[in-house]
């Protein structure tokens, strides 16, 4: 058997970058600005090598889509261990449905029998790509993964999800799709020799066009803003100023 | 430590005038007796040096320092100057019963040019709160180091601190373009020069750069900042042996010269000290090495400066300069690759007593050190050498389960010897302090010393600032 891993992956600012919104309010400053992988998906593309070394697929697939910057994002990808990339190359802003069509499509000419993405990209914070495809394509799905288990001979992926209340166990026949939470595992990093190899593995290039998408979206983005700034906290003299401020000023008692 | 030196009996003892007065000055707020208070200035960063301070006093203003100062002249009493106290040479705490004058309360920003890049601020301005002010500006400092959320500019000045940053920017003599400082006897010198040339006269300025508070107490401070660039890389490597982590230097000075911002070393020991003793940190590479290099490059822009470190880097790997290594692909690996250089000391804390060197020795025999220290204590001890490589900075660091006479009479004097027999210094970033005043011929010629002396007889003639430091006792008393 050789199954088929395919591993989302976005190229985000990265998560130690402190954000500032753009001067018109329409989004935020990208540019000379630190790009990295989503920690997300950087997860999922370490559950997709473990699951490989363990022996239960022989193949990685990582998939990025955006401008042709994001090329550097899927070396990265490919030097942590994937085995090939798939670029589909878009300049404009994106939403999770267009997304989720695109990958759809890419998911009927590759048919992996497994799906990875993060739960969510920490720009947008969208938290809807995994759930759609897995509309779309009908497939099950297991979200915010936080232990994954491979059965090769029944063909099925026995997923722990964190739920509010807990850890919620799934089974999932498949092929299907995975989203990641934090907890998942602890990604590697890229080493010299991966980073070497990594430099020919192909990557193959397309366009929402030549997979037959139409991007559209139905959202309009009509401000972005910074939130509120927390208030300097005051030190107060005695319990009974506290009492009073918090009756007070607080209105909480 | 202070087992060696007499209290010097010419120092008059605090009375209840004194506290009285200073409260005049600062108001009762900022003259602390309290006792649980006192502790954790009257002890050092590494627990090794313990004074017995009653009095803490807290001046906001350089008008507040140069009245304490001179009152304690008139006195007598003897002061020592405090910045974030995360020293490592006993120098920032008082040895029996000086005064503290704690610079905390200082801590103002007083202007930032951003034409020039030129920062004016107050002594007791926290390294790291000065690096996220200047963040937003677009700005860095040219110094950082691991102390960074403790240590203050005043202190760093007065310690002429080396970090992490020298090998780019140079040292705080460069950059450090004025200073305002409050003489023993209270006089205030204005050298708040924001200028970068200025050749009028003697530049008395340097005399308060690195002096570790024996000569005055620095209130404010102006300096050079770079702007922030772009694009940062940090690399994480592994070294088959010491020279090929010596050859990988060479090589980084030429290939990535304009780009490289730093170039760390550490041995195996230390790496272990690390994985056994800091919290959260984890070995980036698959197996154990026995030498590892950090290398970092700023540059402005991202995909020539990786290319190049890319190319750099695979390149030494096919000769055999590299045996593995790993290349940070984000700012959180990046950062956690630093966390482990610059968590060698908090781990060694942890670990139990150390003995801390930190020596200029040539590159090429830096190391021959650490094996020869290491032979000669066997497995009485963990001897680990790490350092700034690429200042031919060894950082000696030996440790015991407890401080033991017996074990530093096998360290101390050889390890000075072998120092000054190799023409290299006995303190190449932490200063002399009370550690190694009486060590300081080591280092310099006997005539060196004697100016030193006259020096000091000239702006401190009491000798209250910072006594039993520095200078020998034998010079000064
Ligand atoms: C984890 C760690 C990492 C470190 N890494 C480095 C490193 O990479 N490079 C390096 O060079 N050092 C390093 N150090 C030591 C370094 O000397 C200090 O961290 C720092 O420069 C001292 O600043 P401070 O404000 O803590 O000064 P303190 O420790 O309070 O004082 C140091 C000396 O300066 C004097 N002093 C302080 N403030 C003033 C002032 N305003 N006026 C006059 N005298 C004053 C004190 O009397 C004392 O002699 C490290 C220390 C630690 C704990």
């Amino acid at each position: 058997m050789t199954m088929k891993i395919m591993v989302a992956i976005k190229r985000v600012v990265d998560y130690a970058v402190k954000i500032r919104v753009n001067p018109d309010k329409t989004g935020v400053v990208t540019q000379n600005v630190k790009m990295s992988m989503n920690p997300f998906c950087e997860i999922a593309l370490e559950e997709a090598l473990r699951i490989r070394e363990s022996g239960s697929a022989s193949e990685v697939v990582a998939v990025t889509i955006g401008p042709s910057h994001s090329v550097d994002t899927l070396r990265t990808g490919l030097a942590m261990g994937a085995d090939r990339g798939i670029h589909v190359d878009y300049s404009a802003s994106l939403y999770p449905l267009s997304v989720a069509k695109i990958l759809t499509k890419l998911v009927q000419i590759e048919n992996p029998g497994l799906l990875i993405l993060g739960k969510q990209a920490i720009d947008d914070d969208c938290n809807q790509t995994g759930q759609m495809i897995a509309g779309l394509l009908n497939w099950p799905q297991g979200t915010f993964a936080s232990k994954v288990v491979l059965d090769k001979e029944k063909q099925v992926a026995t997923v722990d999800r964190e739920v509010a209340d807990g850890i919620e166990t799934v089974c999932l026949n498949l092929p299907a799709v995975i989203t990641t939470d934090l907890r998942l595992n602890q990604p590697r990093y890229a080493t010299l020799p991966n980073i070497m190899k990594a430099k020919s593995k192909p990557i193959k290039k397309f366009t929402p066009e030549e997979l037959n998408v139409e991007i559209k979206s139905d959202l309009e983005i009509v401000q972005v803003t910074e939130p509120p700034k927390r208030k300097a906290g005051v030190v107060v003299s005695s319990v009974d100023e506290l009492i009073d401020k918090l009756k007070h000023e607080a209105n909480v008692i | 430590m202070a087992g060696l030196v007499q209290r010097n009996p010419r120092f008059s003892k605090l009375n209840d005038d004194d506290v009285r007065y200073f409260e005049g000055i600062l108001g009762a707020k900022n003259v602390v007796q309290d006792e649980d208070k006192l502790v954790a200035a009257n002890i050092d960063w590494m627990h090794k040096y313990k004074g017995s301070s009653r009095l803490l006093l807290q001046p906001k203003t350089t008008e507040q320092v140069s009245q304490i100062l001179k009152y304690c002249d008139s006195r007598s009493l003897a002061v020592v100057p405090q910045g974030g106290n995360t020293g490592l040479v006993g120098g920032s705490v008082p040895v029996f019963d000086e005064v503290i004058v704690s610079l905390s309360s200082m801590n103002k920003i007083i202007s930032f040019d951003k034409v020039s890049g030129i920062l004016v601020c107050e002594a007791g301005c926290i390294l790291e709160n000065i690096i996220s002010f200047l963040d937003n500006e677009g700005f860095i400092m040219p110094l950082d180091l691991g102390a960074k959320g403790s240590c203050q500019i005043g202190g760093n000045v007065s310690t002429n601190a080396g970090g992490l940053r020298l090998v780019r920017y140079g040292s705080l003599h460069g950059n450090v373009l004025g200073v305002e400082a409050v003489l023993a006897n209270g006089t205030v010198l204005d050298m708040l020069k924001t200028l970068r040339k200025d050749n009028t006269g003697y530049d008395l300025k340097h005399l308060f750069i690195g002096s570790e508070g024996s000569l005055g107490i620095v209130t404010k401070v102006s300096i050079l900042t770079p702007p922030k660039l772009s694009s940062v890389n940090v690399a994480f490597l592994a070294c088959k042996d010491y020279s090929s982590c010596q050859k990988l230097l060479q090589e980084a000075k030429r290939k990535l010269g304009e780009i490289l911002s730093a170039f760390e070393f550490l041995d195996g020991q230390s790496m272990n000290l690390v994985l056994n003793h800091l919290e959260g940190a984890r070995n980036p590479l698959p197996t154990l090495h026995d030498y590892y290099v950090l290398i970092e490059t700023t540059g402005s822009d991202e995909s020539s400066d990786k290319q190049k470190l890319e190319a750099f880097l695979l390149g030494s790997m096919e000769n055999e300069l590299i045996s593995d290594g790993v290349l940070a692909q984000d700012i959180n690996q990046a950062s956690s690759f630093w966390h482990l250089r610059e968590g060698i000391s908090e781990a060694l804390m942890r670990a139990g007593a150390v003995y801390k060197y930190d020596l200029s020795i040539p590159v090429e025999q830096m190391y021959n050190l650490v094996e020869e220290m290491r032979s000669r204590l066997g497995n009485t001890a963990n001897v680990i050498g790490y350092g700034h490589l690429g200042d031919s900075n060894l950082h000696l660091n030996i440790s015991t389960p407890q401080y033991d006479d017996k074990i530093l009479s096998q360290i101390e004097p050889f390890v000075y010897e072998w120092t000054s027999k190799h023409r290299g210094s006995i303190s190449a970033e932490h200063g002399v302090g009370l550690m190694k005043a009486n060590e300081i011929f080591y280092s310099k010629s006997g005539e060196t010393v004697q100016l030193m002396a006259s020096i000091k007889n000239l702006l401190d003639p009491n000798h209250i600032l910072n006594p039993y430091k520095v200078l020998p006792r034998s010079l000064i008393s």
